[in-house]
């Protein structure tokens, strides 16, 4: 309950340096922003520990409640996002893919293809823009909706009733995030793939649908579906936790919501770009 | 049991307390108060005398800077998992009502009771029907607190903490804003409740009022209720209503909205 929340932001009060006046020296001004860094990866950090524990302690818990919550945050940040996925899925296959099939094509090395549009679609392309669509989408949303409710006093109310606004607002946030990404990953990489076939064959590329799908599962291989899934789940839990803190970690003034909100989706876009940086990593070694 | 060998609801020594933003900084200092089960206190102040602080410390949502504080006879500063039956036992009425924008007025009072008692909305459904029907809320259980007059969201508020039935009702400026109708109402409500409504069984409840407007309850003077004063940080008890009128501190006049020097 409180506890949990001054846990997470009893460290990392940034508010108290980000109204006070800006310094006179340059080296001043680096000494902040450095400090100001480091209690937000103190801040996040704690966070997201505490998130998990209250996601393992209460599995349990008021299940008739967190049922419909969390079914309604998978269907705002997955099932919502149907239509412009399916959208943003064609257009990428017509503007990157169909483009790289022919290219290959023309210098005669459709036998490269397979592996391209798997390094490229499967493994960074699909999750990296699902994580910064959702991004956009839900995590902005988050963090206006938590922070409004926070600086509204609601999240006084949650306590005072004796819920705990980690489990009530935040785990139902975090697994909604979680299977929306994942989710949202594997119908954009579908989609892709296929009207970027659709593409490459009103370009007269000499292949077959068969061909072509068939370079495409030789590429693949187990590690590709474990380590999408995991790290698409990875993005999802991240972009909860980032634009959640922000919303709801800090104490906040209505009128600093906007401008917390932009400050959260910039700190989600290095997290996941980090986060995507640690998996290449991964690919590289396994 | 004898009433009296009951441990106190609610007992404070020297405590100290800060604000909800600044922990650190006091707005009401050295408080030596007890509570008795089933009493009814009105703590007066007038605005930014720390009142809605000095109930939140009290709810547990902050910790007191200094002292002990000791609810139901067992020493406490905020609630942990493990207090949660002690917090269950406290009902808090934020003064604005401070609802669930995203949830219905019928949803933010069957929240606590869903929540707490892993209820579906259908199995908290006649629970919460009758006490929106207590409250006249029914013909608004489907609107949103956005679509609402804050009069009928200060009494879905009320539903709010009396849904889990508290033994003891804490209730920030329950008053302010209020038209007449709703005023009359409330006082009439509060009344009914301490004594024990048919609703809780006949239940006596303890309640804890503030407000910065004496002159409303005016229509109290004839009941055993005890009054206290916010004032210059300190918690100054005045016992009872004919107390507060007899009394010739400029703050209490100011808030019966009496000329200083005048008498009732």
């Amino acid at each position: 309950m409180r506890k949990n929340l001054a846990k997470a932001f009893e460290f990392a009060d940034t508010q108290v340096f980000r109204r006070a006046a800006l310094p006179k020296a340059y080296t001043d001004l680096l000494g902040r922003k450095l400090f100001l860094l480091l209690l937000t990866i103190q801040g996040l950090g704690a966070f997201a520990l505490i998130t998990l524990g209250v996601m393992l302690k209460k599995t349990s818990v008021a299940r008739n409640v967190m049922g419909p919550r969390i079914r309604q945050e998978i269907a705002r940040a997955g099932v919502a996002l149907m239509p412009m996925f399916m959208f943003v899925a064609f257009a990428l296959g017509f503007l990157v893919i169909g483009q790289t099939v022919s290219a290959l094509a023309r210098v005669g090395a459709t036998s490269y293809l397979g592996s391209t549009m798997v390094i490229v679609v499967v493994r960074e392309l699909g999750p990296l823009l699902t994580a910064m669509l959702v991004l956009a989408r839900v995590g902005t949303a988050n963090v206006i909706e938590l922070g409004t409710a926070r600086a509204m006093g609601e999240v006084e109310a949650l306590e005072a009733l004796g819920i705990d606004p980690v489990h009530y607002l935040i785990v139902p946030r975090v697994w909604g995030m979680m299977a929306g990404v994942f989710s949202l990953t594997v119908y954009l990489i579908i989609g892709a793939l296929g009207s970027g076939y659709l593409w490459a064959f009103l370009q007269d590329v000499p292949l077959t649908p068969g061909d072509y799908f068939k370079q495409l599962t030789e590429a693949l291989s187990w590690l590709d579906f474990a380590l999408l899934a995991l790290k698409t789940v990875a993005f999802g839990f991240f972009i909860a936790i980032v634009t959640c803190y922000h919303g709801l970690a800090q104490p906040l003034r209505l009128e600093e919501v906007s401008r917390v909100a932009v400050r959260a989706v910039t700190q989600g876009v290095i997290v996941c770009l980090l986060i995507d940086a640690l998996f290449i990593l991964l690919y590289l070694v396994a | 049991m004898n009433e009296n060998q009951n441990p106190a609801a609610i007992e404070m020594r020297g405590v100290s307390v800060g604000t909800m933003r600044d922990t650190s900084f006091t707005v009401v200092e050295d408080v030596n108060w007890t509570v008795a089960p089933g009493e009814f206190w009105v703590i007066a102040g007038q605005q930014h005398s720390g009142k809605s602080d000095f109930l939140k410390m009290t709810a547990g949502l902050m910790a007191p800077v200094k002292g002990s504080y000791r609810l139901f006879g067992n020493e406490t500063r905020t609630f942990g998992e493990a207090e949660l039956p002690e917090r269950l036992r406290l009902g808090f009425v934020f003064e604005g009502g401070q609802l669930f924008h995203h949830l219905t007025l019928g949803e933010n009072v069957a929240l606590p009771l869903q929540y707490h008692h892993n209820l579906s909305a259908g199995a908290a459904a006649r629970e919460v029907q009758s006490l929106l029907d207590l409250m006249e809320l029914a013909p608004l259980a489907d609107v949103t607190p956005a679509n609402v007059a804050a009069d009928w969201l200060q009494r879905a508020a009320l539903a709010r903490a009396l849904v889990l039935k508290p033994d003891v009702l804490l209730l920030d400026n329950p008053f302010r804003g209020l038209g007449a109708r709703h005023l009359q109402w409330w006082l009439r409500f509060l009344d009914r409740l301490w004594r024990g409504h048919e609703w809780s069984g006949g239940r006596r409840m303890t309640m804890v009022a503030t407000t910065d407007d004496l002159s409303h309850l005016a229509g109290w003077e004839n009941a055993d209720r005890k009054f206290a004063l916010l004032r210059d940080k300190k918690l100054i008890p005045l016992g009872s209503w004919r107390a507060v009128e007899a009394t010739n501190d400029p703050v209490v006049k100011e808030l019966l909205a009496m000329p200083v020097g005048a008498t009732m």
